[in-house]
């Protein structure tokens, strides 16, 4: 184990146990309250914040969560307000905030490299103030679920009630998309734009299949997306393969187990 | 003494569609009310005004003194069944979480629930006779559990208001009368004002003090011996519906072409 030693490594190690605990508690509420879609789309509106980053010289994870966060919003005003369904605002939003980015990258001289770095993840190249970011970025997140775990939960569940009941549901829904906006950017550096949404949807939907309980499912999907993230880290070091795309595969190896398990059970019952 | 509701004028639309027009409606304190009309006639957007989830066109809604849309820590004071639940079944969420969920808007933004929102959870449920399947997932329940676990988590904060939506689609006839008793006497012996929106014009006749025949307009408003003739009927399901009398029960016939 003596690549503990190394401080890249280190790094690597704490990113990827904070993003792995972020994506899955986030991910229970993307899961249950069908929002996979609008997480690929903020992912993918995330490099435009990330080019518009590079080309200001400024720390693109800072740009992105502007970005992001802002498309988020967007995306939930267009649908909420205007006669469009969730599913085509999110389309047009993926891909206008893409192509901005590709139009942002293409006005630069030269080419820059550390881009794909961002698009596939290198978990190993993660600097120490994206490390900060990334930290502070998920103290917010866990911060505010942890105060809002209930609410989140009913407006999730059934919105209409939550309203009847007093609770302030869209401001709270505004602030879930937020959440998973912030999510998503704090993940970039280590699975990648093209892949943060699965580490995302899929611990918390592997959780799913094992248990009917809330809160054993928020517990499972941590304990999943820990083991996914940590497991592709140390999988990808060794083989010397790429560390977003083994964490994201083993996320879903774990996912097809749990399906196959709930089967298994099912069947035995 | 202020009426709980107070309905002036009203008329509410979805884009050019006049649902409801000109209606004037007050209910008392401790009134069992029941609304009656036919499939269409605006029972269900007359409730949702009420709450504040539709905004009227024209003229005023108050509840409890207030505008709906300003009730802020008053609506959990009202305690509502709605005719459908639009929610995901496979939600890993047992029967006693969402009984529980009725009182988050009594327990206000950050607060965790105690062990009297739990004893209260547990007193809701066997109201309705569900206190058995409380650890069930609520998918695992049949249509007519999961009603009387909708009306469980209506009740558990208390409320002061009570609005049921077809609270007996799907319930057989055991838990409609069991039904019918706990509305009774939580209307007689805790003084809870009841708006409950029916079908069954034979059954509420029997149970509730005060009808209102609604189809667009209000047809008719009083007590269901004074207002339940044929007139209204016909106004409400046209020339071909009458009422007879069979014992104390009065049934309606509608005669079909
Ligand atoms: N969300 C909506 N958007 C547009 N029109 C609606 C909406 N909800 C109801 N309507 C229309 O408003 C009218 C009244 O509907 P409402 O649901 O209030 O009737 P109801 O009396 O509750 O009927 P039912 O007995 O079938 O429950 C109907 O003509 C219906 O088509
Ligand atoms: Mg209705």
């Amino acid at each position: 184990m003596e690549i503990l030693g190394y401080t890249f490594m280190q790094r690597a190690l704490l990113a990827s146990t904070v993003i792995g605990v972020v994506c899955a508690v986030i991910g229970v509420y993307v899961v249950l309250r069908g929002l996979s879609f609008i997480g690929a789309g903020i992912a993918h509106a995330s490099f435009g914040g990330v080019a518009l980053g590079v080309a200001l010289n400024l720390n693109p994870l800072l740009t992105a969560v502007v970005f992001c966060v802002a498309t988020a919003l967007g995306i939930g005003t267009v649908s909420r307000r205007g006669h469009v369904s969730e599913d085509t605002a999110i389309g047009v939003f993926f891909a206008s905030t893409m192509a901005l980015g590709i139009l942002i990258i293409g006005l630069q001289q030269g080419y820059n490299v550390d881009l794909f770095g961002y698009l596939f993840g290198s978990v190993l190249a993660v600097t120490t103030e994206d490390l900060v970011i990334s930290l502070i970025l998920a103290l917010i997140v866990i911060g505010t679920v942890a105060l809002l775990f209930k609410e989140f939960l009913f407006i999730s569940f059934d919105p209409e009630m939550a309203e009847v009941v007093g609770l302030p549901v869209t401001p709270l829904y505004y602030l879930l998309l937020t959440l998973v906006a912030v999510t998503v950017v704090l993940s970039i550096r280590v699975v990648g734009i093209i892949l943060v949404s699965a580490l995302i949807v899929t611990p918390a939907a592997a959780a799913q299949q094992l248990t009917d309980d809330f809160v054993q499912m928020m517990i499972l999907s941590v304990a999943i997306g820990v083991g996914a993230s940590l497991g592709g880290l140390f999988l990808s070091y060794w083989l010397n393969i790429a560390s977003g795309a083994t964490m994201v595969l083993l996320a879903t190896a774990i996912f097809f187990a749990s399906v196959g398990f709930r089967r298994l059970r099912g069947a035995s019952i | 003494m202020n009426p709980i509701i107070d309905i002036q004028n009203l008329d509410v639309a979805y884009g050019d569609n006049v649902v409801l027009e000109s209606i004037d409606l007050q209910v008392q304190a401790g009134e069992f009310l029941a609304v009656i009309g036919p499939n269409g006639s605006g029972k269900t957007t007359l409730m949702r005004t009420i709450l504040g989830l539709v905004d009227p066109l024209r003229g005023q809604v108050y509840v409890f003194g207030q505008q709906p849309g300003a009730l802020g820590a008053l609506r959990s004071r009202i305690g509502y069944v709605p005719q459908l639940m639009t929610v995901n079944f496979q939600f890993p969420v047992r029967v006693s979480d969402v009984v529980l969920m009725g009182r988050y808007g009594k327990l206000g933004l950050f607060h965790r629930p105690g062990r009297t929102d739990r004893e209260a959870t547990r007193r809701a449920l066997e109201q309705v006779g569900m206190a058995e399947l409380a650890n069930r997932q609520i998918g695992q329940l049949s249509g007519g559990q999961r009603q009387r676990v909708i009306v469980a988590r209506a009740l558990v904060s208390n409320p002061d208001l009570l609005i049921l939506d077809e609270p007996t689609t799907g319930t057989d006839a055991e838990s409609t009368e069991s039904l019918y008793e706990l509305l009774h006497r939580l209307n007689d012996e805790e003084h809870l004002t009841i708006v409950l929106v029916s079908h069954d014009v034979g059954i509420v006749a029997q149970h509730v003090d005060i009808v209102a025949c609604l189809n667009r307009r209000l047809v008719a408003h009083g007590r269901p011996a004074e207002i339940l003739n044929s007139e209204t009927l016909s106004c409400m399901y046209g020339d071909e519906a009458m009422l007879f009398g069979h014992g104390a029960i009065p049934h309606m016939i509608v005669e079909r072409r």
